[in-house]
């Protein structure tokens, strides 16, 4: 053991014990304060976000937005923004419950972001990429026009550079509000994977929770190494959609990223603290 | 023969000439002016009525259980049809057929998604519904033509890929996108037709051509309009509000350039005429080819990667 890892066991030792004690006592300000949703475990907010957003007690994964994956995945100050100027728009003016350029303002609002991926250039431990990191907390990380244009265009960059890249996704799918338009973005971005296949780049996919839809059916799993991060969900056919068809219940870890393993749909499962040292090792064996 | 319910004022126009022709046979009474007269509103209301249908109506039409299937338009547009079968790891799904065929005396492989007309032959073809294996089979087929240069016509009517157990575990996912990517480096011509329902992934999965159609009405769009209801309206019975909202029609699609064209339909839907269907789709078909025929490999594949490239709507 090296005393680097003799620390770090000390941290986790130590959140382990104050999440344990929180779960006795929880006074104060609640703001502190959060519950495992897993676990039930109380824990402080603080704790978590040390710890990545895992729970210290049981180990689940709380899912994280764009952000905080570029911050806790990439060099520091390695990423930098491309394509940032693509935005929304509303092409077939459409209104559900709400209309669709609402829905795009209050996402805005809530993530401070312009659609549900973030795409740029960065590096992992050295090794630099183009990457592409969605964000869940926009429009549920669906992939409309924008998505489709920036994965693309980071896509064409890459070849351009002769850059690998990395998808890092979290989507609920298509975005209905653009009907066909966003249906055929699973074409034009799979269409773009052809090309950096055709030239010999490496993909790598990492998908989070949770990756379903058009994205696990377009560029989402069209990488020559498909990683899983621990517990997400990962499908084609949404569980509910999957439980009124078939008109029975579901094992609970239908559609994780452990289940996929075990029939051979990814290639990696990798804990989120693991992340960083599982990617820099296959991009580092494919460096020529 | 199945009746829509806004065919209903058609139904009772026929019924009344159906009365008044035995009226004049009984009676010896001539009514042939009247009957004609009839005949005649019975035609212009049909034709004003199949030419302004609403998104949901058209919905309808697509869905009639007698709608022409893959076989059909392989049985009336194409001679010595050899089907190949499977996908060879373990499956021959039977939800999307393919094989080689003569168009016009020219060879070619024609695949699409199949859909029953009976209970039995729907649960033999799944209702339309394929699982990874059937996209596999497709790929398999796909290479195949691409290799013995066979121009490439897909036939698609599918409510969308099978969402199950097993397609989840054995990736429908990938076999999606697989499909995607790889039919991008085809080299050769490849029509794709909606011919029926174009359901999400599951149709486009067939559907990364050179040339795009959709039959009159038939309709193409990202999620089913009971899917969209349900999710975004949150009340599954607004299906025929989110059909409208969802532009899923040619007129809409051409519009978007997600479509290249319409394909005609007989008076009343496909139904009604097979045989004039088949020809008006196989007409689109040769002319589509003889265009596609012009192009090198190369530029085959930069037409296809560069119509997909354009579509989208954004700011910049």
């Amino acid at each position: 053991m090296t005393i680097q890892d003799w620390f770090e066991k000390r941290k986790e030792a130590q959140i382990q014990r104050r999440a344990l004690e929180a779960k006795v006592e929880v006074e104060g300000n609640p703001d502190l304060w959060t519950k495992c949703v897993h676990c039930d475990s109380q824990l402080l907010k603080k704790d978590l976000e040390d710890n990545d957003m895992v729970c210290p007690v049981c180990d689940y994964h709380f899912r994280i937005n764009a952000t905080k994956r570029i911050k806790q995945l990439f060099d520091e100050g390695s990423f930098e923004e491309l394509f940032k100027d693509i935005k929304p728009t509303d092409p077939l003016n459409f209104v559900d419950t709400e209309p669709y350029k609402d829905r795009l303002e209050k996402a805005h609002a809530k993530t401070n972001l312009d659609e549900a991926v973030i795409t740029g250039l960065a590096s992992i431990e050295g090794h630099r990429m183009a990457a592409a990191v969605m964000d869940f907390d926009y429009m549920g990380g669906s992939m409309g026009s924008v998505v489709g244009e920036k994965v693309t265009r980071l896509i064409e960059k890459a070849i351009e550079l002769k850059l690998p890249v990395l998808a890092i996704t979290s989507s609920g799918g298509a975005r209905m509000q653009e009907s066909a338009l966003s249906l055929m973005q699973m074409a034009k971005t799979s269409c773009a994977c052809s090309r950096l296949d055709d030239a010999g780049l490496l993909y790598v996919n990492l998908l989070t929770e949770p990756t379903f839809g058009g994205v696990t059916a377009s560029f989402g799993t069209l990488g020559d190494i498909i990683v899983a991060e621990q517990g997400a969900r990962i499908g084609f056919a949404g569980r509910r959609v999957i439980e009124q068809t078939i008109r029975q219940k579901l094992p609970s870890d239908f559609q994780t990223a452990e289940y996929l393993l075990k029939y051979g749909q990814v290639d990696v499962v990798s804990s989120r603290k693991d992340l960083r040292k599982t990617l820099a090792n296959i991009f580092a064996m494919h460096n020529n | 023969m199945t009746v829509l319910d806004f065919e209903k004022p058609i139904m009772e126009i026929q019924e009344k000439i159906e009365e008044l022709k035995k009226i004049s046979a009984e009676s010896g009474m001539d009514l042939n002016k009247e009957i004609e007269t009839f005949e005649q509103q019975a035609d212009d209301y049909k034709k004003e009525l199949y030419a302004n249908l609403k998104p949901s109506q058209k919905l309808q039409i697509a869905r009639h259980p007698e709608r022409p299937n893959f076989l059909d338009y392989v049985n009336l547009m194409c001679t010595d049809f050899v089907e190949l079968h499977g996908d060879r790891e373990g499956m021959d799904d039977r939800a999307i057929i393919g094989g080689l065929a003569k168009l016009d005396g020219r060879p070619v492989m024609i695949i699409g998604t199949m859909k029953g007309k009976s209970t039995k032959e729907n649960l033999e073809y799944n209702f339309g519904m394929p699982q990874p294996q059937g996209y596999r089979k497709a790929l398999r087929l796909f290479k195949h033509a691409s290799k013995f240069k066979l121009p490439i016509i897909t036939i698609i009517d599918t409510p969308g890929a099978y969402p199950g157990i097993s397609a989840e575990e054995t990736g429908q996912g990938v076999a999606i996108a697989t499909n995607l990517r790889d039919m991008a480096k085809l080299e050769v011509p490849v029509i794709a037709i909606i011919s029926g329902e174009g359901c999400s992934g599951g149709a486009l999965g067939l559907a990364v051509a050179n040339r795009v159609y959709l039959l009159e009405h038939a309709y193409y769009t990202v999620i089913s309009p009971e899917g969209c209801a349900s999710i975004l309206f949150r009340d599954a019975s607004k299906a025929a509000v989110a059909a409208d909202a969802l532009k899923i029609t040619a007129p809409d699609l051409m519009k978007f350039n997600i479509i290249d064209g319409d394909i005609k339909e007989p008076v009343g839907g496909a139904h009604n005429d097979y045989d004039l269907m088949a020809k008006n789709m196989k007409e689109t078909i040769l002319s589509a080819l003889s265009d596609l025929d012009k192009m090198s490999p190369e530029e085959l594949k930069n037409d296809r990667y560069n119509k997909f490239r354009r579509m989208g709507a954004y700011l910049e």
